[in-house]
Parts: structure tokens; C-alpha cells; sequence
């Protein structure tokens, strides 16, 4: 049986890697009683995959991953357990039964939320100024750039990439939010838009300037990842 | 959220993060303001290496048992860190609070190997702890020293304001009531001292004075302070299952070294190795029940959800239940994805039964530990392994599927001569051989492989070899050269592998494991001028270490070629470890005779280890 299970990642944990966020939860399911499946073999592994890896200094409160269990509990209960055992700064958010032949989650993923904020000490002195300025970039037909991948520099236009951009000047401390296409092919991080408008209007900035904080992944459609699965009564 | 020592900044420029954020699944989480005591618990490496020791998790859970105590945990900065902190000036601080060391009424330190000493002067130093304990005042930490190397504390002597002699189970718990009395009446720090002096166990450095001969060696050691005690006796657990043991252990967020549940079965060996300081100063033998290790395996692992569990012991195979752990720890654990590591295990019948059912025959090596090429060296160190049961169990090995084998050796032993030497390649080729003749062409899986390692021999306090002669570095070089090229004569070289250990390192080890108080002066010398982090090959900076011995006007080979007559007062003589000196001599002349001394379970050899009235001594004998 396929479990998709959402989770949230806050606060010091934004510190701990995806590899050691995997090897996190692995440990978890054993401290859980999960009774999930493992791989064939001398050494079996547990069944398990994420949607799509979060950077170091991120937080988020959508991430993703699918497991395959022999028998389970409720979709309530199994999040009880499962937070039971959770550190500060992960919580279990979902549960949830995917239909059989359902298609794992990294392979759905299309795109993903993000809302950004300046990190406390790094905004600009006319913030109005920034946003207002980021909102006519976004008005734009086009956004051409040159994005660096491993095997070389390619071109690409940026704008059909970015699904949605808003300023949200009434949150206590001001934020953008973006969707974004995510996944294999063409993977924007919403620091490469910000970066790019940056370039332009010359305003300096490093990997510190911006806060950055994933809310959702979608499937196509944008259909969050959690809502197909249902939960288990 | 939980708050930090670093800024994002710092912790977003540093290789893993991780290492310095705590907050790990089984982490202690208490309010320091309702607690008496604080505990700053620090192994001086980095955190990968510190979080896969088992003495600290133990002590760590041990000591948070207690309410009116916070333990936490303190490592070595790694060097970007360490840079960024001196930069910067920040404080070291506690993984758990974040809080800064110096708050802290102790700081303990444990001493694993001797070429971490320069990193205990790094964590002092970060802390903004002075470095000798005579500089501290009222507003600094309790430093105490324990762990292996405090068996000859005395290179770190001006470092710590004492030092806690063997296992930490038996008086924590009184040092800690004797502090808060003496913070209740606000005695001095002083005054504290002088009454942990008087515990058993305890050796504060700055109440005895050493008198030196004209030729360098110790006149006297004598205590200037009342409450000193001129012998102390080593602390030790004689009921293995009334000690508290680790019910949840702190699970990384990082791979560390031991990425696993390290279950202890039992502490001393019976062995009797004249090289080996664990085999002497942990005697006698003592064993914990079955059911209590079924218990605390069942527990951790619910605990950590770690999938591996790994046997810890000096030498596995001695365990008198061996045969029914193991068996319940795959009856128990195999289905569930858990793996079983089991090392120090004596290749026979038994354990080539075991390893093939938890591990994958194709991917792992069977490891012996010959230690010496020849038969006539194994008898002079006394090691019991015999060429005839090496090429047995490699012979069943083979048969059993397995076709990588590693031999561990030293060179440098007492006594050695070339053609000990040589023996080690002899004996690798005989490995060798052994799988050409033993397996038919047609089941071969392809061709066997032997990789020899030899380290370099370094003669530790309490061994009988305490009175040896330690090599220079060029002869242990020229050692290594006779034994590499012995290996190319070989008939099978090319399914034959030597590698040995760094050299350098070893001299330097030598000087710190038998130095006595002036040596801490050039530990300091090195610190100030860079040393760091010597253990690691990459950052050891020989020259350094050189420069200091010249500026304290100190001979290495005072501490390490020098002959040492059988009168001489040792700098560790004052420390009772249970095996007598009169033992550890007559030894070390039966080693000299190429004499072998039978294990505990086959005669007892009068140690000395029989006082602490339990353990392997009274076996049988209820």
C-alpha cells in the first residue's frame, strides 16, 4: 500500500540536508512502527521517496514523500505516532492512502510555492520601491536569462516559468510569493528570479539576503501532492 | 525556535551546519535555571568522531538522570569553525543550550588517544577557560580529565584541575553532591579541590610536586597537600548490571562514525597481550548478563531507530554467552531490516556460521589481528594466535565464500628481528596460497585478495612493554621498507596489498603516552604556533611539534629510545590500575624469554586485579 505523507521543516532544522533528512525519517519510521516495506536483498532498504530535495537554509511547510507499508493505522493515528517521535522543527502534516498505480511523487511534481522575505538586517531602504519595481518585471512579456546547468549555459525565458508572483505588503514583515515550475526539467529556484531582477536594477545581494520558504508542491493541474491521496479511516 | 550560539551567516558558511545546531532525536532538553549543576561533557574532536563514543553517551545519560544536573555536550569547532570563531570572537558553547562553556560549573573532558591534546587547549582556549588550571578562578569551570589517557595524565597535568582515574559510573554521583554542599556553603574553589582529593579515583595534579633526577628521570612524587593521597587507585564497576547503561542515545542528524547502537557486552579482556594498555588497565574481565543486553538491545534500538547494532568489547568471542546474543539478535532483528555488526570476533566455526547469516558473504573481509609476523614475536608479545588456526579460519573462510582477507601487524615490537619482519609477508602469502589450494579453479570467485597493515609499535604506560625501547622514526621507516619489499618476492604479489601508518606521528605519540609533567609545555608550545587537530593526517604539522621540543629545551629521545632500567620511577607510577608492577616486570622478562602467559581462564597469573574482588577472578568459583 502507498502512503504519501506531507511534512514541515521550521526553525534549526532548516540546517540539516537532504540526505540527512532522509536518513532522519528512516530512523523515524522504526521509532514509529511504521511496518513500511524494504527492499530485496543482504541489506534492505525501506521504500521510500521524497518529491523534490529542499536546499540547506530553507524552510518549508510542504515537503513530501511516498512510502510503501504492509498494514497501517489511521491516517490520524499514524500522524500522532509519527509526530510522537518527531524533533522540534518537524512536524507530520498528512497521511494519506494514494489509489493503486498511483505515480510517485517526484515524478508528479510540476511546480511549487515559495514565499521569500529579506532576512532580518538585509532589506533595501525603499522597500516600497523594491516591490514595486519586481511587480513591473513580472508584467513582463518575456524575462530572457541564461541559466547555468552542469553541462553548460542555456537559454531561456523565464516569464511562462513563473506561475504566479504577488507582493504580500499586509504580512507583518512584507514577502513575495511566487509559484514556480519545479521538478526535472525545468527547476526554478525562486532565488534565481529575485536574482535576475536584482542583476537589473543593480542591487547587490548574496545567498544570505533572502529567507526562503517553500508552502506547496503541485502536481500538474496544480493539484496539491497530498490531496491524491485520501485518508485512511 | 529554538535559539543558537551561530547567526545564519556563520552557520550557512561552515561545512555541516549540523554539527553545531544539537537538538537531535534523544538530546536532553532541560531549563538550566532549575537545575543545580551544568555539565559541559566534551570530547576534543570533531563531531562525526565524538558522537560515535560510547563512554560519553553513557556518562551523558547517566549524569541527566539526575535532576538537579544538566549535562551537555561540547566538541572541537572543525577548522573553518574555528577560524570564524576566533575571527569573530565567539564563545564556545554547549550543543544543547547553546550557552557558553564558561558558564558552566564543569567542564570534563575525555582523552581517547594522545594526539587530541592539542584540541583540549582549543576547546579551553575558545571557552575562554585559562589553560592552566592554576590561572582559574572562582568563575571558571571545574576541568576534569578522564578516559584512557588519564592512565598517565601527566603531559596534561597544568591543564585540568584533576583527573578522574577509570570508569565514571562509581563517583560522579558523589563529586556532584559534594558540589552543591560546597556551593551551599561557598567554599573556594580551593577547598573544593581538596575535597574531591580526598574521593577515590581523584588526582589533582597541582597538589603533588615532582623532583627530578640529574639525568631526567623522577627523583620523587610527592603530595604537598594534606588531603592528596600518594597512591590512587583506579575506579572501576564490579557489578557490570547495576551500572547504569544508555537507555536513549543521541541520534545524529549527520552520519557520525558509529551510525549504529553500540551494545557494551563486557569490559576488561582475559587475553593478556603485552602490547595492549585496554587489556591491562581494564582488568578484570566483566561481563553483563544475557538478559540484561536482550533488554537494553530491545530498548536502544526502539529508542535511536538506528538500523544496525554493533557488539562492543575488547574481544568479542571471550563473551560466555556470545552464542545466544547473537542467535536472539537475529532471531529478534533480522526481519526487521536491523543489521548486526560483529567485530573483534575470532574467525572459527561459530562466528563464519554468524557472519554469514548477517552479512553479505560477496562484500565483506574477514580481519585477523596476528600483530606479529613470526610465531616466536606472537609468543613475546603474547599474542595466542597461532599461524596453524590464521590459515584454518582462512581456509573455512575461503570455503564459506568469502575471498578478502585483513591481517593487522606493528612493527617495531620488542625483540624484532628481520626475519619477523619478513614473516609478515611470508604469512600473507601463506593466506594467499591457502585460497589457491583450498578452492578449485572452477568455484573461484575470482582472485583473493590480502591486504596487510602494519602500525607502528608505540610501548604504552601499564603494559608490560612500559619498559621498552621505542623505535626512531627512520628505523620504523626502514622497517616498513624490509617488510614492502619482502612482499614483492612474494609468488601471489599481485593478490597481496601492504599499506602502514604514518611515521611521524608515531614518535609523537610515543612522547605524549609515556611523558611526564614538562611535556605540557610543548603540548602548549605546539597549540600556540597551530597545531590542530593532529590526529588527522591532513592538518599534522610535524615541524611544529619539532620547533616545540627545541624551544622547551625537551629530548624526544629521552621518552622514546631511551632504555629504561626496571628501578625507574614512572611519571603514572602513583596510579594503582589493579595489575601490580611486580606483574607488569615479571612479564615483561617473560616476554624476553619468549615466554607466553596463559589467559585468565586458564591460570590466573596473579595480576594484582583480583582486589577489586569480582569479574573473571571469581568465575566459577561463586
Amino acid at each position: 500500500m502507498k502512503i504519501r505523507i506531507k511534512f514541515a521543516k521550521h526553525g534549526t532544522m532548516k540546517f540539516i540536508g537532504h540526505l540527512d533528512v532522509m536518513r532522519y525519517f528512516q530512523k523515524a519510521m522504526r521509532r514509529a512502527d511504521v511496518n513500511i516495506r524494504y527492499s530485496e536483498g543482504f541489506s534492505p532498504h525501506q521504500i521510500m521517496s521524497f518529491a523534490a530535495p529542499l536546499g540547506v537554509g530553507l524552510t518549508s511547510n510542504g515537503e513530501y514523500m511516498d512510502i510503501e507499508v504492509h498494514s497501517t493505522g489511521s491516517s490520524a493515528e499514524m500522524v500522532r505516532r509519527l509526530n510522537e517521535v518527531m524533533v522540534e522543527g518537524f512536524e507530520v502534516l498528512s497521511y494519506r492512502r494514494l489509489p493503486d498505480g498511483a505515480g510517485n511523487a517526484m515524478s508528479l511534481v510540476d511546480c511549487a510555492d515559495y514565499t521569500v522575505r529579506f532576512r532580518n538586517g538585509y532589506e533595501p531602504e525603499d522597500l516600497e520601491g523594491f516591490f514595486a519595481g519586481l511587480e513591473a518585471f513580472y508584467g513582463r512579456e518575456s524575462i530572457p536569462i541564461v541559466k547555468k546547468t552542469k553541462k553548460g549555459e542555456r537559454q531561456l525565458d523565464l516569464k511562462p516559468l513563473i506561475y504566479q508572483l504577488q507582493v504580500l505588503r499586509e504580512d507583518e514583515r512584507p514577502a513575495v510569493a511566487m509559484r514556480v515550475s519545479t521538478g526535472s526539467t525545468d527547476n526554478i529556484k525562486p532565488e534565481l528570479v529575485l536574482e535576475t531582477y536584482c542583476r537589473e536594477i543593480g542591487m547587490e545581494i548574496t545567498p544570505l539576503t533572502f529567507e526562503v520558504q517553500r508552502e506547496e508542491i503541485y502536481a500538474p493541474d496544480f493539484v496539491p501532492l497530498e490531496a491524491l491521496g485520501e485518508d485512511i479511516e | 525556535m529554538r535559539k543558537l550560539a551561530l547567526s545564519d551567516e556563520v552557520l550557512l558558511s561552515i561545512d555541516k551546519p549540523a554539527r553545531y545546531i544539537g537538538g537531535e532525536v534523544n538530546s536532553v532538553v532541560k531549563d538550566p535555571s532549575k537545575v543545580d549543576i551544568r555539565f559541559a561533557m566534551c570530547f576534543p574532536d570533531v563531531y562525526e568522531i565524538s558522537m560515535s563514543h560510547l563512554g560519553l553517551q553513557i556518562l551523558y545519560d547517566m549524569f541527566n538522570r539526575r535532576e538537579d544536573v544538566y549535562c551537555e555536550r561540547v566538541f572541537s569547532p572543525w577548522v573553518d569553525l574555528d577560524k570564524l570563531m576566533r575571527e569573530k570572537h565567539i564563545p564556545l558553547f554547549a550543543l544543547e543550550s547553546q550557552d557558553p562553556v564558561k558558564d558552566f560549573d564543569f567542564l570534563g573532558i575525555t582523552l581517547q588517544y594522545e594526539m587530541c591534546y592539542t584540541n583540549i587547549l582549543q576547546v579551553l582556549d575558545l571557552s575562554g577557560i585559562p589553560l592552566h588550571a592554576c590561572d582559574r578562578t572562582e568563575e571558571d569551570p571545574i576541568v576534569i580529565g578522564g578516559g584512557p589517557c588519564a592512565y598517565n595524565p601527566e603531559p596534561l597535568a597544568e591543564f585540568f584541575d584533576f583527573f578522574y582515574i577509570g570508569e565514571g559510573e562509581t563517583q560522579y554521583d558523589r563529586i556532584f553532591d559534594l558540589y552543591k554542599e560546597h556551593k551551599r556553603q561557598g567554599g573556594s574553589r580551593l577547598e573544593f579541590l581538596e575535597k574531591v582529593a580526598e574521593l577515590p579515583g581523584m588526582y589533582v595534579p597541582m597538589f603533588y610536586q615532582v623532583d627530578y633526577k640529574e639525568d631526567g628521570t623522577i627523583a620523587a612524587f610527592t603530595p604537598t597537600n594534606r588531603h592528596a593521597s600518594p597512591v590512587i587507585t583506579k575506579e572501576l564497576v564490579m557489578d557490570m548490571d547495576s551500572a547504569t547503561y544508555i537507555q536513549k542515545p543521541v541520534v545524529p542528524f549527520i552520519k557520525v562514525t558509529q551510525d549504529r547502537v553500540v551494545l557494551e557486552i563486557m569490559r576488561g579482556c582475559i587475553r593478556g597481550c603485552r602490547f595492549c594498555q585496554a587489556g591491562n588497565v581494564y582488568r578484570p574481565l566483566r561481563e553483563h548478563s544475557l538478559e540484561y543486553l536482550k533488554d537494553y538491545a530491545v530498548q536502544m534500538l526502539k529508542s535511536t531507530g538506528h538500523e544496525e547494532i554493533s557488539l562492543s568489547s575488547l574481544s568479542s568471542s571471550d563473551y560466555s554467552q556470545l552464542e545466544g546474543l547473537v542467535n536472539f539478535l537475529i532471531d529478534e532483528f533480522k526481519d526487521k531490516g536491523v543489521n548486526i555488526s560483529l567485530p573483534s570476533l575470532r574467525i572459527d566455526a561459530f562466528s563464519l556460521d554468524v557472519m554469514r547469516k548477517v552479512q553479505d558473504v560477496k562484500k565483506s573481509s574477514l580481519t585477523f589481528a596476528p600483530e606479529a609476523g613470526s610465531q616466536r614475536l606472537r609468543d613475546v608479545i603474547n599474542k595466542g594466535l597461532t599461524e596453524e588456526s590464521i590459515l584454518k579460519g582462512a581456509a573455512d573462510a575461503f570455503h564459506g565464500g568469502w575471498n578478502r582477507v585483513k591481517l593487522y601487524f606493528m612493527l617495531g615490537l620488542p625483540t624484532e628481528t628481520v626475519e619477523d619482519m619478513e614473516g609478515i609477508a611470508l604469512l600473507s602469502e601463506k593466506v594467499a596460497e591457502t585460497y589457491y589450494d583450498e578452492i578449485p579453479k572452477s568455484e573461484r570467485q575470482g582472485k583473493v585478495q590480502v591486504v596487510a597493515s602494519s602500525s607502528f609499535f608505540v610501548p604504552k604506560p601499564f603494559t608490560p612493554f612500559q619498559w621498552a625501547r621505542m623505535c626512531t622514526k627512520e628505523e620504523f621507516l626502514e622497517k616498513a621498507y624490509i617488510v614492502k619489499n619482502k612482499f614483492k618476492e612474494m609468488r601471489n604479489y599481485k593478490s597481496l596489498k601492504y599499506n602502514w601508518h604514518e611515521a611521524d606521528l608515531t614518535v609523537l605519540e610515543g612522547v605524549l603516552a609515556r611523558g611526564d609533567r614538562r611535556v605540557s609545555a610543548v603540548v602548549e608550545t605546539a597549540y600556540k604556533n597551530g597545531a590542530l587537530y593532529d590526529s588527522w593526517s591532513e592538518f599534522f604539522k610535524n615541524e611544529i611539534w619539532m620547533e616545540a621540543f627545541d624551544a622547551c629545551g625537551l629530548s624526544i629521545d629521552f621518552y622514546t629510545t631511551r632504555e629504561r632500567s626496571l628501578e625507574e620511577i614512572f611519571p603514572w607510577d602513583f596510579i594503582d590500575s589493579g595489575v601490580s608492577k611486580a606483574f607488569l616486570k615479571r612479564e615483561w622478562e617473560n616476554a624476553n624469554r619468549e615466554q607466553v602467559t596463559p589467559n585468565c581462564r586458564q591460570r590466573c597469573s596473579a595480576c594484582g586485579a583480583m582486589k577489586f574482588k569480582g569479574g573473571v577472578c571469581f568465575e566459577n568459583k561463586n
